[in-house]
């Protein structure tokens, strides 16, 4: 029966000591680590909910970056689109430019030409005339010659003036 | 594979030392057998016993007839003289026997104020009648047939049979085993936890050394035990309570196997002042909700109310008393069933059954180190329950 009679000098004891261990420990040992668990966990929750944020921007970045390059790409297509399409007119501008120019050296060397035939056969008239007109010269004075064939066409010409 | 292999050593020293505490006893029970025949059983429960109470001296082994005790101050409140302090080795003389000292005589582990009536013959009588006692303790349980009885009984006679002397008079605050007991468990606390605390102070860093062994208990105790039963915005006030309580008995438990030390938590004078902590926590921390529904329970018949009302009122007182009895008798019993075991060998005085119990009583104290840990876990999930009760709002 002893055991279970509480000695009042022990329960006194024991009251001042758990009340000394309350004080004591809650004030320089419970409190640093209970704060500092906390402050622990809650740095690590913002470190993890951070990481979290950084892999999604990572992530929008890349996404960004992703769409960058597609348009970098796309504008890349469309300059060299322009620029062969670009190319090619001059090119076609060029060829018909050429053409054109073509054109009119054929024109115009044919408008030499016409004009130099055209000069030529004029002087060869001019000459053919020339020409005809010594050949009728000496052809009249040789039919001229003798008295007679003179006579013969005076009186022609007079018949033609009395016609008029 | 590799796991197991790591394991052997350190099972090998778990049961080194289990197997040294189990010496440490055995030979306090060879000395308090005192070798003879006819004493061993009285000598066996006196040991016990011995172990189990309180005590004016720090005894640790006895080899031969030479026991090894610190002596430690004895300190009375006199409420005529005031206070007076002694060492508990002066109660003491050379042959070990009693001896009045200062007007104040210690007999079976109790101290005793002497009055008028008292004279040297007397306390020579005494000690006279102590030794016959002990020499006949054990013909007079074999003759009456009934030991334990015997033995009661005439533990009560000795009460009573003092002349002269009083156990009134006088508030007796010594610095007991189980004082010193408490005092190194303070010690202990303090240096540990002041330690684990240094390494939060210095700013957030993953736990180290001790600080990795503690810190899994201190989040249980916050997550497991306060938040769950408490509630998430009004545990951290009863944070310190909770957490000196679970340390103050897990080590107080655990320093009660160490061999040769004393019994604190097995103390209903411990264990009765930490029920109290929590029942006066408990009262007055109770909202309207909690006294509402010890004193006119809402959402049950009228007539039945009065009857729930000195059911619940009752509820209030036993609560810490089972808190108390539950931590002492486990305790208790867990050290009683240690040296009884280990005892038996030297009752039945058989080699055979001491190997054999020996090896039982490391198995049983390995079980003591489980429910060492439980008892603490226990009490605090309890008083963490009857706080958590008394702080509701009534939001079922």
């Amino acid at each position: 029966m002893d055991l279970l009679i509480p000695d009042t000098g022990l329960f006194i004891l024991q009251t001042i000591a758990f009340i000394l261990l309350l004080i004591f420990l809650g004030k320089f040992a419970w409190k640093p680590i209970l704060s500092g668990l906390k402050e622990r966990e809650q740095t690590i929750e913002s470190a993890l909910l951070a990481a979290e944020q950084a892999k999604k921007d990572m992530q929008a970045l890349q996404a960004d970056n992703e769409k960058l390059l597609a348009e970098a790409r796309a504008e890349r297509d469309a300059i060299l689109k322009e620029a062969m399409a670009t190319a090619n007119s001059i090119k076609e501008e060029a060829k018909e430019e050429t053409s054109k120019i073509t054109a009119k050296m054929l024109e115009d060397a044919k408008a030499t030409i016409e004009n130099e035939k055209r000069a030529a056969l004029a002087e060869v008239k001019t000459q053919v005339a020339a020409l005809s007109l010594d050949i009728t010269e000496k052809v009249i004075r040789k039919q001229l010659s003798d008295k007679k064939a003179q006579e013969a066409l005076v009186d022609e010409y007079v018949k033609d003036l009395n016609l008029n | 594979m590799k796991q197991s292999r790591t394991n052997i050593p350190n099972l090998l020293i778990i049961s080194f030392l289990a197997a040294i505490f189990g010496l440490a006893s055995s030979s306090n029970l060879w000395a308090a057998s005192g070798g003879g025949d006819e004493e061993k059983e009285g000598g066996g429960t006196d040991f016990i016993m011995h172990h189990i109470k309180d005590d004016y001296q720090w005894h640790i082994i006895t080899l031969g007839h030479t026991h090894v005790t610190i002596p430690l101050p004895v300190i009375v409140y006199d409420y005529e003289d005031g206070l007076k302090v002694f060492m508990s080795s002066d109660f003491y003389d050379e042959h070990h026997q009693p001896k009045p000292h200062g007007g104040y005589y210690i007999d079976h582990g109790k101290l005793y104020k002497l009055t008028e009536g008292y004279s040297a013959s007397s306390a020579h009588d005494n000690e006279g009648h102590e030794e016959d006692h002990h020499e006949e303790a054990g013909f007079h349980n074999e003759d009456a047939g009934h030991g334990e009885e015997g033995a009661h009984e005439q533990e009560e006679a000795h009460g009573n049979e003092h002349e002269g002397m009083t156990q009134s008079g006088f508030l007796d605050i010594s610095i007991t085993k189980n004082v010193a007991s408490l005092i190194i468990s303070m010690i202990l606390l303090f240096g540990v936890f002041f330690t684990v605390a240094k390494r939060y102070k210095k700013g957030i860093a993953a736990p180290k050394g001790i600080q990795s062994l503690f810190e899994p208990v201190i989040v249980f105790i916050r997550d497991d035990i306060a938040k769950v039963n408490i509630g998430e915005h009004k545990y951290e006030r009863f944070m310190p309570y909770l957490l000196t309580l679970f340390f103050f008995i897990l080590f107080n438990n655990l320093l009660g196997l160490t061999p040769g030390a004393a019994n604190l938590t097995g103390n209903i004078a411990v264990t009765m002042c930490l029920a109290l902590f929590t029942f006066f926590i408990t009262q007055f921390n109770g909202r309207k909700a909690y006294w509402m529904h010890i004193l006119w329970t809402p959402g049950v018949p009228l007539p039945i109310r009065p009857v729930i009302l000195v059911v619940e009122v009752i509820g209030i007182f036993t609560k810490p008393i089972s808190l108390t009895l539950r931590l002492f008798a486990s305790i208790t019993a867990g050290h009683i069933v240690v040296l009884s075991i280990v005892g038996l060998g030297f009752i039945l005085n058989s080699l055979v059954v001491g190997f054999v119990g020996t090896l039982f009583s490391v198995i049983i104290t390995l079980i003591e180190i489980l429910v060492a840990v439980i008892q603490a876990y226990v009490f605090t999930l309890f008083s963490s329950m009857y706080i958590g009760q008394a702080v509701d709002d009534g939001h079922h």
